[in-house]
């Protein structure tokens, strides 16, 4: 049967759907949806096709959106999406990731609830705000933002989370307890010889390679990482890379040692793609080896940056992958990254890009 | 609670607020003596505004204003007989 992709935008005004048949030469764009909210993260449940967006609006704080026929209608919730009286409230719901028939929200201020009715009503993770560090996080640029979250798809119970910036935590036990996981990554940004703390890094995007649930890819603030125990170690596979500075990171959908980055020309030089000129760049082994992925993207006067979720993948047969940035363009590959080109431009600054496949 | 302490207000609602909620509407009547409770049943009625309304420390959200007789209210502003409420979204964004 045929297939067609849905490459799903979470931008700062709304959400929105570019779609294409399996070949992704021609795209039909829709939207803008969930009444033009912010959406910091839109994603699909890949088994039944519904759209989840994680939202968090000025006046109307945050919701989770829902769409259960491909976007052309959308309910929102957030009963139980609420600290307890007295603290902070939520602002905004920055990431969603599901497993198991439950579905995980990070939030800001950083915490993490779970809905185990698709989204209808949310429970609070409370022991990640118990981790004795809680009072010692501080915030990153964005915010005190949970926004990577990434589960063991063969063990449900298995969880890492990114915080920025009190670093990557773990639990083991479906978040009944929870552990940091940064050993070996830097926080340049801390006094000299207190650079490898135990919690505090600026994580800015974790990913899972494709069945090898132990290998973590990482980009920091503070350089990119690779782990294969399960973030116990990180290693700096940042050797070949233009910057030591980026946001999002894309595994492929089904190579462990593919990944795909965009890195940027520094936190303190615009954040911008390094000389103006726009590059995804790709490993095949696992980040020994980089290769800047050139082809169709302007490389002229480029003055674009990617946010930490705004790259994914398909899979499909060659792999697509696709990014947007943060003045609105939305770029794909229907080859693996060999070739790009432009699906849409002139959108609203666009905070996370995922796909879904689905019978067409 | 008491008949007497309560009291018939009209609420306005503002429409980006009411086209969150199908079936929701601009103006309402409604039986309540405080601010609190008119968002309540404002809840009762379309399920999950006060949500929208409201933060949970709970407090009227920043970016929200509810102007009883021309003043900005609270959760605690008493509602008097005939009262008009104006739920409002404040100047926001970008």
């Amino acid at each position: 049967m045929a297939e067609k992709v849905l490459v799903l935008l979470g931008t700062k005004k709304g959400a929105f759907i570019a779609e294409s048949d399996a070949e992704r030469r021609s795209w039909k764009l829709r939207g803008p949806f969930c009444e033009t909210w912010p959406m910091n993260h839109v994603v699909a449940d890949q088994a039944t096709g519904t759209i989840y967006g994680a939202g968090g609006n000025d006046w109307f704080g945050p919701a989770v959106w829902k769409s259960t026929d491909l976007g052309e209608t959308w309910t929102h919730s957030s009963e139980g999406l609420a600290y307890a009286e007295g603290e902070e409230p939520i602002k905004a719901v920055w990431s969603l990731a599901q497993a198991n028939g439950s579905l995980y929200a990070g939030v800001q201020p950083a915490g993490l609830f779970r809905s185990d009715d698709a989204g209808q009503s949310w429970s609070h993770v409370e022991a990640l705000q118990k981790h004795p560090s809680r009072p010692h996080w501080n915030p990153g640029g964005a915010g005190l933002i949970l926004h990577s979250l990434v589960i063991d798809p063969n063990d449900h119970d298995r969880i890492w989370i990114g915080i920025s910036a009190a670093g990557v935590f773990y639990t083991g036990d479906g978040g009944k307890s929870w552990e940091p996981r940064n050993l070996g990554t830097r926080a340049d940004f801390l006094p000299e010889g207190e650079n490898y703390p135990e919690f505090g890094q600026c994580v800015h995007n974790l990913v899972m390679a494709p069945d090898m649930p132990d290998r973590l890819y990482q980009q920091n603030h503070c350089g990119m990482y690779r782990s294969d125990d399960g973030g116990k170690r990180w290693v700096s596979i940042e050797k070949g890379l233009p910057s030591t500075f980026g946001f999002p990171a894309a595994t492929h959908p089904r190579d462990p040692d593919t990944l795909y980055l965009v890195p940027l020309n520094g936190d303190s030089a615009g954040r911008y793609v390094p000389d103006a000129k726009a590059a995804v760049w790709r490993t095949r082994d696992a980040g020994r080896e980089w290769q800047a992925m050139r082809t169709g993207l302007p490389q002229e006067n480029a003055y674009i940056g990617v946010l930490r979720q705004a790259m994914a993948t398909d899979r499909l047969e060659p792999a697509g992958v696709y990014f947007g940035t943060s003045s609105g363009a939305l770029f794909a590959s229907a080859d693996e990254g060999e070739s790009w080109a432009s699906v849409a431009q002139h959108l609203p600054a666009i905070l996370s890009v995922e796909t879904l496949v689905v019978d067409d | 609670m008491p008949r007497t302490e309560t009291a018939a207000v009209v609420v306005r609602l503002p429409a980006v607020l009411v086209d969150l909620f199908p079936g929701a509407v601009r103006r309402i009547e409604m039986s309540v003596s405080t601010v609190r409770e008119m968002i309540d049943e404002l809840d009762k009625n379309w399920p999950g505004m006060r949500d929208r309304i409201c933060d949970s420390r709970p407090a009227i959200r920043k970016h929200m204003n509810v102007f009883v007789e021309g003043e900005r209210a609270t959760l605690k502003t008493r509602l008097k007989p005939g009262a008009e409420v104006f739920v409002l979204t404040a100047i926001s964004g970008g």
